[in-house]
């Protein structure tokens, strides 16, 4: 949705940037400086509200043992790239979401850090820990990682939103419990291996997860903005198709499956308001929910564990 | 009268499909992340043998890393076919990479002297070591990466020799079956004698693949496809597949799983290499 015809930008209107990558493996500084430079390429354009960075996007997603000579605590994960923009883009305002391997005091998630830099300094305004651990054929994530325990959304300058970490949102659940508790705006930071050869026009795997993509976006009447990671770790290809989704399900704007980018799209939370009135299935799981999760026959704990 | 729509249960018959557009823009980008972005190396070598899977995938190589960047190695021994180097030198041609013929039977018969009652089986293996021998050699001596060319299919039926075919660090046609890279052959030009052709390791007089391993590669691949998602024999005879292939291609795969791994080694402590000490192999 471009600009009023004035110039004039409508106050639900935002700018967002996607940066899909292809760090190189277990090189955290080298990826930083070269995040940096991307910020400064942004920056350029003016400065967007938002930016958004795979999951695992300064290391690397596949690390096995080496996930604990990597991962570091949110906070200095935050001062690391928060140094990286002012770096890059000088003392602008912007809020950054990024995906990255976290050590609290030795127990170690697959997070996804939402962080506020100004000119005054930087603000960690949520880490979200991926709940979901694919740990199957080639994923093996539970085995070096613990599973976050909640999903919470949080305030943005944007809105509210909430990051889903790659397989939180192949769980249908996972965008639902988002968007009842507020989201407008739903971040995936990935990492997605491709597979799958006998698709039309692209590997079956990409396909799978614009499905799925969509469907949170429609169901729910939200923005959903895809970073993934692309380029080769040891055969295993990622499959980058970073994208903006808007409440109505359409793509407004997608990035090629091969080779580092800058997605460059807007939000207008105008459009989820309209979305949501003209197919109010939000709306309608609200009356419905409390029926569905009353049900005794649902195999749920009393109280959380 | 309501019409009935039906599956195609014929459908699981066939061997797998395969988008060859698709696989050919994957495979290139895998060539050039894992030689140049990863290693920095830009150039290939591949043991060109006249068969199918070495010209697909020196026509990976060529579009990945362009033909000048492609080393293409004939090693005939005196008994290979010289339909073989023929063959081999179509997609020489076509591609405009370069080429060298190093016959290995000297250094072969160098060692075979002192073995004379090897059988047919030793000696292939002799001849399919020697030849890496040569492609590393060379790599070393290019400044670039041997590429393997082993696909799927024999990988599953354990239908190489270990340390030899499967050595290559680099080996974009291993998840691929045998049909499947037939159909990348006619995707990408492969002259059609090759694709035509029945498939040989052609270290024995008259030796075909489909012979050695008593079944097609058409029906091996369908069968494989569907053993690999979890069917028993049972399941597989109850779609549709014949008992005697069905336990040719379960045997061939249950006693080759060794030959899918790098070698047994004892584990005695807690920091056993690949056991305990996990480092991915781009780290």
């Amino acid at each position: 949705m471009p600009a009023r015809a004035n110039g004039e930008r409508s106050p639900a209107h935002y700018d967002v940037r996607l940066i899909q990558v292809k760090p190189a493996k277990g090189r955290y500084r080298e990826n930083l400086a070269q995040t940096s430079e991307a910020f400064a390429q942004i920056a350029e354009e003016g400065t967007p509200d938002l930016i958004v960075l795979p999951e695992a996007a300064m290391t690397g997603y596949f690390l096995e043992g080496a996930v604990y000579d990597l991962a570091q605590p949110a906070k200095a994960f935050a001062t690391d790239l928060a140094r990286a923009w002012r770096e890059g883009a000088g003392d602008r305002d912007v809020e950054l979401c990024c995906g990255f391997y976290e050590n609290d005091d030795g127990t170690y998630y697959n997070s996804a850090l939402y962080l506020r830099v100004g000119a005054k300094g930087h603000e960690i305004v949520h880490v979200h820990r991926k709940m979901f651990l694919p740990t199957y054929g080639m994923f093996d994530e539970e085995r070096f990682l613990s599973r976050g325990r909640r999903l919470q959304t949080f305030e943005t300058r944007i809105g509210r939103m909430a990051m889903l970490i790659c397989e939180d949102v192949w769980h249908a659940i996972m965008p639902t419990i988002a968007a009842i508790k507020g989201a407008r705006v739903l971040l995936v930071p990935s990492a997605a291996p491709g597979r799958g050869i006998e698709g039309d026009s692209e590997l079956t795997s990409i396909t799978h997860w614009r499905e799925i993509l969509r469907a949170s976006a429609t169901e729910h009447g939200v923005y959903v903005l895809y970073a993934g990671l692309t380029g080769f770790e040891g055969g295993k290809g990622m499959t980058g198709s970073s994208c903006i989704i808007d409440p109505r399900g359409h793509v407004t704007v997608k990035a090629p499956e091969i080779g580092e980018c800058v997605v460059s799209g807007t939000i207008d939370l105008r459009e989820a308001d309209l979305a949501r009135a003209s197919l109010p299935l939000l709306g309608d799981l609200g009356a419905v929910l409390p029926d569905l999760l009353l049900d005794d026959e649902l195999p749920l704990p009393k109280g959380r564990p | 009268m309501l019409a009935v729509i039906r599956e195609n249960t014929a459908a699981l018959q066939q061997p797998p499909p395969i988008n060859p557009e698709v696989a050919t823009r994957w495979l290139e980008a895998f060539l050039r992340d894992e030689l140049i972005e990863r290693r920095g190396i830009g150039r290939a070598v591949i043991g060109l043998s006249g068969g199918v899977d070495s010209a697909v995938t020196a026509y990976l190589c060529a579009r990945a890393l362009g033909a000048e960047n492609v080393y293409a190695f004939r090693m005939p021994y005196k008994s290979s076919s010289p339909a073989s180097l023929a063959d081999a030198q179509l997609v020489i041609d076509a591609l405009g990479i370069h080429a060298r013929t190093i016959g290995i039977t000297g250094a072969v018969d160098g060692y075979l002297q002192f073995e004379p009652d090897a059988d047919a089986r030793r000696r292939g293996n002799v001849m399919a070591r020697t030849r890496m021998v040569v492609l590393f050699d060379q790599s070393a001596k290019l400044d670039a990466l041997p590429i393997g060319t082993g696909n799927k299919t024999e990988r599953l039926l354990g239908y190489f020799t270990w340390h030899a075919d499967d050595t290559p660090p680099v080996n974009p046609l291993g998840d691929l079956f045998k049909t499947q890279v037939w159909a990348l052959a006619r995707y990408l030009g492969v002259p059609q004698a090759l694709i035509d052709k029945a498939p040989s390791a052609d270290l024995e007089a008259d030796q075909t693949d489909e012979g050695d391993l008593g079944i097609t590669y058409a029906r091996a691949d369908a069968i494989l496809a569907q053993l690999l998602l979890g069917y028993n024999d049972q399941q597989l005879i109850e779609r549709g597949f014949d008992a005697r292939d069905v336990g040719l291609v379960r045997r061939r795969v249950d006693s080759t799983h060794w030959k899918r791994h790098l070698p047994t080694t004892a584990t005695l402590t807690n920091t056993a290499i690949n056991e305990f000490y996990l480092r991915p192999v781009d780290y």
